[in-house]
């Protein structure tokens, strides 16, 4: 059965470049929903049920760590996995991401093959 | 303060490695192009760009900047081309998303390599200029880092601003009150 994806990010370009890496993948993806910030994220998992999220931490509004742990104190969503994808290098962040319940972990620049083994070994 | 500003400065050697390290990991990785430095140099501040395609991104911490990196027009549109894997001639949207992109990587990565010297830094939204014959220009009194890549044969350049922040606003614990949106 094909599972819908969420993308957060606040770079229309990353976003982009994760729906191709998607739907390259041999995962059974339905629909990818796209999200600028916590905040928008937030509103489309209200409304749309997704089994894989893919998130930046440092956004406007509301970064990807408030993001994630809004996530995971939901009851609804709190088993859906995150990957935060991003170029943060502040190991602080990184742990906490960790911490927070983040399935896993990606550094921009990520090639193609990054993300498909980081998909693999999670879903 | 002054000496401990000094001493953490970055010297030219330095900023030259992070820059060159940063730029050839993220057009590696996210194009599998290469980028080899051709030339560098410090330029004081005046009269700036005046063509191409330009990605300014500013940098806020303990110490402050600007970044900009161009390159030409028929770059920009193979930068956009391999990223999105479409074709694209002209200078679109997608194209100057592409340029957005590759500016925050950069820079985003300089920035971690600088953070282990500075303090912690943020990084302002970038924005992208293109066009030709106009003007821009380089204000205050600091020296600018000028880089020249080869890439395809085409020109690629960053050029990099940094001063110590004497205007950081200090949080409780003297980290300065930074968000980053990188």
């Amino acid at each position: 059965m094909a599972m819908d994806v969420l993308i957060v990010d606040d770079s229309a370009a990353i976003r982009k470049i994760l729906q191709r890496v998607l739907r390259q993948t041999e995962m059974p993806i339905g629909n990818i929903h796209e999200a600028g910030d916590g905040v928008e994220a937030l509103d489309m998992l209200s409304k749309n049920k997704v089994g894989l999220v893919l998130s930046d931490i440092n956004m406007p509004n509301m970064d990807g760590l408030e993001f994630l742990s809004k996530l995971k104190a939901d009851a609804e969503h709190k088993d859906v996995p995150v990957i935060m994808i991003t170029t943060e290098g502040n190991q602080n962040k990184v742990m906490e991401a960790v911490n927070l319940g983040a399935a896993g972990y990606v550094r921009k620049p990520f090639t193609t093959e990054q993300i498909k083994e980081k998909l693999t070994g999670i879903v | 303060m002054a000496t401990e500003t000094a001493t953490l400065a970055p010297t030219r050697e330095e900023i030259v490695t992070w820059v060159t390290d940063s730029t050839n990991e993220v057009f590696q990785t996210m194009l599998g192009m290469e980028a080899s430095v051709t030339e560098h140099y410090v330029e004081e501040p005046g009269a700036g760009l005046t063509m191409g395609v330009i990605g300014i991104i500013g940098l806020v911490g303990e110490w402050t900047g600007t970044a900009v990196v161009s390159c030409s027009s028929d770059l920009a549109c193979k930068i956009g081309s391999t990223l999105f894997m479409s074709e694209y001639a002209s200078v679109t949207d997608e194209v100057l998303d592409a340029v957005a992109e590759m500016t925050n990587m950069i820079i985003g990565n300089l920035k971690n390599h600088l953070e282990n010297r500075l303090g912690q830094m943020g990084l302002s939204i970038p924005a992208v200029v293109f066009g030709r014959n106009f003007a821009t220009r380089r204000s205050g009194k600091e020296s600018w880092y000028v880089m020249n890549f080869s890439v395809n044969g085409e020109k690629f350049e960053v050029q990099l601003c940094l001063a110590p922040n004497q205007n950081a606003a200090l949080s409780g614990n003297g980290i300065p009150r930074i968000m980053t949106l990188a």
